[in-house]
């Protein structure tokens, strides 16, 4: 178990070191947001005096949104960084040594999640600095970044199945594409769900987007409402939970079509 | 001793321990591509053992089972000792893999994928990077150790693999190709690295490749697969030495008609010294026990048939003739065999 633990570290690690070294990821998922950040905030300023919104502050309601949809965007792509050491021979490589199967498959989770948080915190504390107001404190904050990291969790284990799966890079781009802005505006993301049209919010209701929106929202408010923290944070880690499951089943199918 | 054909191992080899056996491997890929087909291997400890074929001939797929990444459809192996199915761990623990595409971390440097390699095998600490300098220097990698592997030529990142293969010591080393796409100098500088490796004591390469001259000029034994299994087995010399005389091969100025061609071959064959008589369209080919004897002997007689001949060569027996004898194929003709059909789903493509 110890050396699952530590090999686990390993393979963090090296992912870690990859993501650092290639600045360009580093650049897309920081300027990314800062750009939506901007964007959306400045389209949508006004739209608070709707009311719904439970501020006065299009940013103030603007931020975990940014910080879910960048979560979902980043992840979506980490099939691609699997293919690619499938491609280039690398996780063969590692398959040939002792390395706890485990330690492989954990090693992409923990970076994942690693990597979600620390961008995760970044945007809030952006956010800040622009000028928004975070009444929940530090409590709302944390369990906002945890939510995001669930929902990336989520999506980069499916992602990296896809990738093990298919082998296209074409399938991997196509999905994301194609999910990406339908998940994001299915959810409450930009808008709160008063105003949106009933069947969205219904569809909304299924969607693990909005999950991740309506527990770390609760948790950020001035009074949480901690039930539907609970059920959505649950929700979220039982779904999370399922995907990493399927994706280390794919993993196994994987080994064996070699 | 006589070179076998196909079979195990005669019984005299099982008394020294052997590094690799294996027995009846069969292996089908999704999509019906029979990669395996019986395979029949047994590698003496200390040895260089070549495994050659043609693309395609399943040599990759018996070092994929031999090294615990894909699981046979039927037949054991075991590698140094460890049956791979029962006790995977083990065998991963003894051997070192250098694979067609072992994939080095690109933004990683040379020193730090080698650091990384030996944690995997459980090593840490000081002798940790005792051992990649040590590796780095045999490598002639000391300079570039430290710069990312993304910047390497084609020469230093194969080296980097093999010692990526060697970082923990191994009993046994796989090398799937090792010199597959590398320039004359570079593969060149490889021979000589692998011939200083298999004066390494008690280490067991098992080596595989199509290059004919790489197998004769390395490897101590030689297997030659084709369709998935081995079609004989020995030293490059008795492989050599069981073909009878030099290989004579004619070109005739007009093909034979395709009726005239068994009479003309049996016209051949009954000449003093001349076996093994194949005609072929304006190819006519032969063994003879002395080649430069028989060249005129073989000219009079299809002068007398009336065939005209353009040129004339006298070859020493290679193992390209072994191949032939053996798989009842030219070397040419099953790698261009094995090119044509692609079957779908073949291993990750890339675009
Ligand atoms: N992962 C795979 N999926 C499907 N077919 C495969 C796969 N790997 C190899 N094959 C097929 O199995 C046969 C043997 O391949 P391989 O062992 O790679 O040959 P070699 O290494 O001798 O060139 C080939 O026909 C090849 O196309
Ligand atoms: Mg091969």
């Amino acid at each position: 178990m110890s050396a699952t633990l530590t090999q686990t570290w390993y393979m963090t690690q090296r992912q870690l070191m990859a993501y650092w070294r290639q600045p360009v990821f580093l650049l897309i998922n920081l300027i990314q947001p800062v750009i939506w950040l901007f964007l959306f905030g400045s389209l949508f300023r006004k739209i608070t005096d709707l009311g719904g919104f439970g501020t006065g502050s299009y940013l103030d309601y603007l931020v975990p949104g940014i910080v879910v949809m960048s979560a979902l965007s980043s992840n979506m792509w980490a099939g691609m960084g699997t293919l690619e050491e499938i491609e280039r021979g690398t996780l063969n490589r590692f398959l040939t040594t002792p390395v706890s199967r485990g330690a492989l498959m954990n090693g992409n989770v923990v970076s994942q999640g690693i990597t979600t948080a620390v961008q995760s915190v970044i945007i809030v504390a952006l956010g800040k600095l622009g000028g928004a107001d975070y009444p929940g404190g530090i409590t709302g904050l944390a369990l906002l970044i945890v939510a995001s990291t669930l929902l990336g969790t989520v999506f980069g284990a499916l992602s990296n199945a896809l990738g093990m799966l298919v082998r296209e890079r074409e399938s991997i781009i196509g999905i994301n594409t194609f999910l990406l802005l339908p998940l994001t505006f299915l959810s409450e993301a930009f808008m709160t769900p008063s105003l949106m049209p009933g069947w969205m919010r219904h569809i909304a209701d299924f969607n693990p987007v909005n999950w991740a929106l309506v527990a770390g929202r609760s948790a950020m408010a001035e009074d949480p409402d901690w039930a539907d923290v609970a059920t959505r944070g649950g929700a979220l880690l039982a779904l999370a939970l399922a995907a990493v499951w399927l994706s280390t089943r794919t993993f196994r199918s994987y080994q064996r079509s070699v | 001793m006589a070179p076998t054909t196909g079979g195990p191992a005669p019984h005299h080899l099982r008394t020294r321990a052997l590094a690799v056996e294996t027995n009846q491997l069969v292996k089908t890929y999704p999509g019906g591509v029979k990669a395996l087909d019986g395979m029949e291997l047994a590698v003496e400890s200390g040895i260089v053992f070549g495994l050659l074929g043609p693309n395609g001939a399943g040599k990759s797929t018996t070092v994929k089972i031999l090294t615990t990444l894909a699981r046979p459809d039927a037949g054991t192996a075991a590698v140094a000792g460890h049956d791979v199915l029962r006790h995977p761990g083990r065998v991963r623990a003894a051997i070192g893999v250098v694979a067609q595409k072992s994939g080095a971390d690109p933004v990683a440097t040379g020193r730090e994928n080698l650091l990384l390699q030996r944690r995997l095998y459980g090593l840490r600490g000081a002798a940790c990077a005792r051992r990649a300098d040590e590796l780095l220097a045999r490598f002639d990698l000391a300079d570039a150790g430290n710069r990312p592997v993304k910047g390497y030529s084609g020469g230093m990142c194969h080296r980097l693999d093999v010692a990526l293969g060697l970082v923990h010591r191994p009993e046994v080393l796989f090398l799937d190709e090792p010199t597959t796409g590398l320039d004359p100098e570079a593969r060149a500088a490889m021979w000589e690295e692998i011939a200083r490796l298999a004066g390494e004591d008690g280490l067991t390469i098992v080596l595989t490749t199509h290059y004919l001259e790489e197998a004769d000029r390395l490897a101590e034994r030689i297997a030659i697969v084709d369709r998935g299994r081995v079609v004989v087995e020995g030293t490059p010399d008795e492989l050599k030495g069981e073909l009878r005389g030099d290989a004579v091969h004619l070109e005739l100025s007009e093909a034979v008609a395709d009726g005239a061609e068994p009479p003309l071959r049996d016209a051949l064959t009954a000449l003093p010294g001349v076996h093994e008589v194949a005609v072929d369209g304006r190819r006519v080919s032969a063994r003879a026990d002395d080649g430069a004897a028989a060249v005129p002997t073989l000219l009079t007689a299809l002068e007398r048939a009336g065939a005209a001949v353009a040129t004339a060569t006298v070859a020493r027996p290679s193992l390209d003739d072994v191949y032939l004898r053996y798989a009842g194929r030219s070397f040419d003709e099953a790698e261009a065999a094995a090119e044509a059909p692609v079957p779908a789903g073949a291993a990750g493509g890339v675009r």
